[in-house]
């Protein structure tokens, strides 16, 4: 288990988080115009990186607010949480440091 | 000493040079890429062939799953691909000539709530529709069938009742691959460990070769069987699909009597059990929520686990647990496999077996194989293809069929 360092609350367990996948999926602008390509995009496709990855948590047990996080998926170390409305930090990119 | 020990035995394939190129290069050594060679082979006889495998053969989800092995899956799609699996699973140790100790010893799923009643008599029956073995059983008949099952109604969650698959069973993973594996390089293909395949050479929409961490290898066509890692292939070749990698967790208990003759699953309280043949419980769980290729997964998960686990089984309280561990599944939106076309010719993929692609090894190989050989999809597969989250023919088996593994 690990600490996850909620940008409201500070560091919790990690049993208080919920999971919320990738983070800046924004809905269509123009939704009547897309494709059935482009919903299924939106509805069904995201990105699945091994490395740093942009996701949602939200901190269901505590202040209950969604934030977002940088992660690395080979690691699973949280490299940066941040307020939705703060810009994403610029995280350093473990690819020499972390074996594949 | 050592005058005693028997002699070593043979190796049970070659470990060959790749050579400059072949007709079909099959990405992932684990259980479907072999079962795909050996259907290459046997089916089509198709064997100027590589399998590439960066780890060591079989490494992967094909050494770390439960190897539950059922079919009573809802739809008629799902119940077709894996009940053609069964039936083949049931003549491979004669086909293989190498025992895989497979085991039909039953798979009671159980029923908590209501809704699950009503879902899991509906499974039943759609199940003997599609010919496949399958019944509903009361609380009573489910103690009869496995007496360690705690059927009390004070428990947390009661059960209710289950399905029962009276030929579900397992097998030992690590024979089936090895058995495939020897089949495939008795036949002349080459079985090539140790070797990454790290990006592709590409000629318009055809791929020429794969780039490796042994080298180029020229590849007639390029079949994809990578589990977990698809997505991380695919990248390189611009392509994407609707795939998210998890860890999947499970653990084993040390050895006991036999206490436990059947496999019992529960989707409500998610664990699932069955008693491999040296005597250790196997247990799995869910897969951890977020994404990951670690090969672990959380504490928590195993702590909820085998909460459920003592519940319904009051007798493991005083089991020890022996290991963990994890693989990297590849899970869907609509928790059905994709297998098929790419937006390159010659390019195959066959993916998204999440949680429960074991069950499938020999019903995917030769369905792959026939999609390979013929350029066309085998019918039992072409429902999976990758366009269905475009067109919406989804095949929707999410806890419809206790997709637990
Ligand atoms: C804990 C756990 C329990 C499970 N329980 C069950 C169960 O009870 N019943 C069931 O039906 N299913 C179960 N599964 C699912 C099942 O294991 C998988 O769906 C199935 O093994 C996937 O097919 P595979 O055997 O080919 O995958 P794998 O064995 O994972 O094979 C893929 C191979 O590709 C290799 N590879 C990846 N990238 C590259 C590359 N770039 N170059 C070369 N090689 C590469 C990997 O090293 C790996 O060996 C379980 C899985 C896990 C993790
Ligand atoms: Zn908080």
């Amino acid at each position: 288990m690990q600490l996850i360092d909620c940008p409201w609350c500070g560091p919790r367990e990690e049993v208080e988080f919920h999971y919320g996948g990738q983070a800046s999926v924004a809905y269509p602008e123009t939704p009547a115009e897309l494709s059935d390509r482009e919903w299924a995009e939106f509805v069904f496709y995201r990105d699945n990186p091994k490395g740093p990855f942009t996701e949602r948590w939200s901190h269901a047990a505590g202040c209950r607010k969604w934030f977002n996080a940088v992660r690395d998926t080979r690691t699973y170390e949280f490299l940066a949480t941040f307020r939705p409305s703060d810009p994403e930090p610029a995280v350093l990119r473990r690819d020499e440091e972390v074996s594949a | 000493m050592t005058t005693q020990l028997p002699d070593h035995p043979d190796f049970l394939w070659r470990n060959p040079e790749p050579k400059k190129t072949y007709d079909v290069v099959i990405v992932g050594g684990g259980g479907h890429g072999l079962a795909t060679a050996h259907y290459l082979a046997k089916n089509h006889g198709i064997t100027n062939v590589a399998v590439l495998e960066k780890g060591w053969l079989a490494g992967g989800n094909m050494a770390r799953n439960t190897t539950l092995i059922r079919s009573n899956y809802l739809w008629d799609e799902s119940a077709a691909i894996y009940e053609h699996s069964l039936k083949l699973w049931e003549g491979l140790e004669e086909d293989l000539g190498y025992p895989i100790l497979f085991s039909q010893r039953g798979v009671l799923s159980l029923a908590h709530t209501e809704q699950e009643v009503r879902d899991s008599v509906r499974r039943a029956e759609a199940n003997k529709l599609n010919g496949i073995d399958a019944e509903w059983v009361t609380p009573e008949q489910v103690k009869e069938i496995c007496p360690i099952v705690n059927i009390s109604d004070d428990i947390r969650y009661p059960v209710q009742g289950a399905t029962y698959q009276p030929r579900a069973g397992i097998a030992k993973h690590d024979y089936v691959a090895w058995g495939f594996a020897r089949r495939a390089d008795e036949a002349g293909i080459d079985l090539i460990q140790d070797c990454e395949v790290t990006g592709f050479t590409v000629d318009g929409d055809r791929v020429t070769g794969v780039r490796t961490s042994r080298g180029d290898i020229g590849a007639g066509t390029v079949a994809l069987c990578a589990a977990g890692h698809t997505s991380v292939l695919l990248e390189m070749l611009g392509v994407r699909t609707p795939l998210q990698s998890h860890p999947l967790q499970a653990l084993v208990s040390e050895l006991l009597q036999p206490v436990h003759p059947t496999i019992v699953m529960s989707n409500a309280v998610h664990v699932y059990v069955s008693q491999a043949h040296k005597g250790e419980l196997v247990m799995g769980a869910g897969i951890d929520t977020y994404n990951g290729y670690g090969q672990r997964g959380a504490f928590h998960i195993i702590e909820r686990q085998m909460a459920a686990a003592v519940e319904l089984f009051p007798v493991f309280a005083r089991a020890h647990l022996l290991r963990s561990w994890a693989g990297i599944v590849d899970v869907t939106p609509d928790a059905s496999p994709i297998v098929g076309h790419t937006p390159y010719e010659n390019v195959f993929l066959n993916s998204g077996w999440g949680t429960g692609g074991f069950k499938a090894t020999p019903g995917i190989g030769w369905c792959y194989a026939h999609t390979i050989a013929h350029g066309t999809p085998h019918p039992y597969v072409a429902p999976f293809a990758l366009d269905r989250f475009e067109t919406g023919a989804l095949v929707d088996e999410h806890g419809a069929a206790g997709v637990a593994h």
